[in-house]
């Protein structure tokens, strides 16, 4: 592969570090430059849904297509920034929103009763039967105070997720 | 371990050692777990089947099979860290901040993303430069200088000299002893390991062989880690095998169905799902009928010589003892590691010949058999571990063939299924 540190200038590792608000190391940085380069075969500049799913761990999640809605083509810079939510340093309310935008397939700020309802289904698979889905999920938002009808937005679910934060970190290897 | 005659008494002072360290514990030993990751959450998941491995897919759509081998599959529970599984079982009532909470799921997803223990077996990891003051620049260059025209040159000329050889007596051999099958056999195969040695030593191989010679007696086959198609070229030197190999296009395939016809090869395509069978039926016939022993790489394809993939089970249902023969390269001089991905084969060999040399330990292994109680696919695993014991190499929980094909769904399933358990139950609780 060479040496890919030598292809990303000090000008560049400060952009994306910058790009993705200093969550990142700049050694965090060129490795995970080097993964993008591993993951891009042919040097496109962006990594395909196929390159992704080439991947057999990633291949095998249950959530990898909305992951790759949201991941497919972006660039290096882009991609740093996706990554930012995963990282040690991240806050809470960015975990949050990133788990708000896997719901929100739309992008229109609002998580409906439906929208859970799709990834709880990506979750389960054909081991709960849709009825149990839609049974499971009235109760227990009618336990927290919300109806079937009920659009949650991004303050709900900060709201939901309470202090006791989220275990969402990834650690990036650095040779 | 039965089996092994006392006519081959062990020789010299490093085979001994081989055995005490590796011999009569190798098979009380649990199966090693991987190595952890600097990633702190790994999940590894189970080996793709053979069956569904074998079944190629065009347009990159799974075509899951039957899953008659469930019942084979190894103890996966052997490979994920102890207590760091994802989807924790937490107790109590269930709330909406437990159906809302997809945190686990998503980290699993970046962490693959973002490393993951497949993609490392096929890496090759580029050396450090050394080359880089003032001093040592110049002497690199000589050394370039000195390879590419002194000592190439020099390589070609041996290797064609090998070919002229070889050639020579090959050809009046086939032809004019039909007659005689026998001897005709036993010369080609004494060829075929010469024409290997002029290669070995046209990369100036450095070759270390530790343990008995195999042998040439019926019920056996000989597996071994695969890093590269040059694997084969330095066991055939020593012993003509057998083997079972791709069939490939170019000069390659010209030479396998020529001249490896006379050691006897078995030739299978990925591609076709039905070649299955066949080969195993191949398999069967040559270990019962041929005196000369097959050598199988079971993990499919080539990996980078830091890991190892999964073992096919088809070597080890064939009711034979299996000799593991482990191979470890040392990448002091050269990287021997052939990433079908990057290069052809013939870069790939040119590469070798234009480097100093190529360094590698060989090391014949015990003989196993498969244990009363013992699936195939337990065997294959043992078998890996005392190859990978042996020769340093990490152990991953991955089908080689995933280089090809996506992982069957079944693997999402399980976390489905899991997941679904989870919820209906703490439904229940009140």
């Amino acid at each position: 592969m060479g040496s890919a540190s030598s292809m990303l200038t000090q000008y560049d590792i400060e952009e994306v570090q910058e790009h993705c608000n200093n969550l990142f190391s700049q050694q965090e940085i060129v490795s995970l430059y080097q993964r993008f380069c591993q993951l891009d075969r042919n040097s496109k500049g962006f990594i395909s849904a196929d390159e992704f799913l080439s991947v057999p761990e990633f291949a095998m999640n249950p959530l990898s297509q909305r992951l790759l809605k949201m991941a497919d083509g972006l660039n290096f810079k882009d991609f740093v920034a996706f990554l930012s939510a995963f990282s040690t340093k991240a806050s809470l309310q960015q975990k949050i929103e990133l788990i708000f935008k896997v719901y929100d397939t739309d992008g229109n700020g609002k998580v409906s009763f439906n929208d859970i309802l799709q990834v709880l289904r990506d979750l389960s698979g054909s081991f709960m039967s849709d009825e149990q889905r839609e049974k499971v999920l009235i109760q227990v938002l009618g336990e927290a105070g919300y109806t079937r009808e009920s659009c949650l937005m991004l303050d709900d679910f900060i709201k939901v997720f309470g202090s006791s934060g989220v275990n969402m970190e990834v650690e990036v290897p650095v040779d | 371990m039965g089996g092994w005659p006392s006519c081959f008494g062990l020789r010299g002072e490093e085979t001994e050692q081989v055995w005490r360290k590796r011999g009569r514990d190798s098979d009380t030993k649990p199966p090693k777990k991987p190595s952890k990751s600097r990633r702190k959450r790994i999940q590894f998941a189970e080996n793709e089947e053979d069956d569904e491995a074998l079944k190629m897919s065009t347009t990159g759509t799974l075509k899951p099979s039957s899953s008659e081998l469930d019942l084979d599959r190894p103890n996966i529970e052997d490979y994920l860290p102890s207590g760091s599984s994802i989807q924790q079982e937490p107790d109590g009532k269930l709330r909406l901040r437990d159906l809302l909470d997809i945190s686990p799921t998503l980290t699993e997803a970046a962490g693959a993303i973002v490393d993951d223990s497949f993609t490392r077996c096929f890496k090759s990891n580029s050396p450090e430069p050394w080359n880089w003051n003032i001093y040592l620049f110049p002497l690199w260059c000589f050394g370039v200088v000195f390879r590419y025209f002194i000592l190439f040159p020099l390589r070609v000329i041996v290797l064609t000299l090998g070919w002229i050889i070889f050639l020579s007596s090959y050809i009046p051999v086939h032809f004019l002893l039909k007659g005689h099958e026998k001897l005709r056999r036993k010369l080609e195969r004494l060829l075929v390991e010469l024409i290997c040695s002029f290669f070995v030593a046209s990369w100036t191989g450095v070759v270390k062989y530790h343990g008995p010679r195999p042998s040439m007696r019926p019920n056996q086959v000989f597996v071994a880690n695969h890093t590269s198609m040059i694997d084969f070229i330095i066991l055939e030197q020593m012993t003509a095998f057998s083997v079972i190999m791709q069939k490939h296009a170019g000069w390659v395939g010209l030479l396998q169905s020529t001249i490896l016809e006379s050691v006897g090869c078995i030739w299978f395509n990925r591609t076709e799902s039905k070649d299955r069978e066949i080969v195993a039926r191949k398999l069967r016939e040559h270990v019962q009928g041929a005196d000369n022993p097959l050598l199988i790489f079971p993990e499919g394809t080539c990996v980078n010589n830091h890991y190892t993939v999964m073992f096919k089970k088809g070597a080890f249902e064939l009711g034979c003892s299996v000799c593991p023969i482990a191979i470890k390269y040392n990448k002091i001089f050269v990287d021997a590691f052939w990433n079908s991905r990057k290069q052809s084969f013939t870069k790939h060999l040119l590469q070798l010949m234009t480097s100093w040399a190529v360094v590698c330990d060989v090391w014949y292994l015990e003989p196993q058999n498969l244990k009363p109680g013992e699936t195939p696919i337990e065997f294959a695993e043992r078998v890996r571990d005392i190859i990978s014991a042996r020769a340093g190499l990490k152990k991953v929980p991955w089908d080689g063939y995933l280089k090809h094909s996506r992982p069957s769904p079944k693997h999402r399933e399980r976390k489905q299924q899991s997941f679904a358990d989870s919820v209906l139950r703490r439904l229940e609780e009140k």
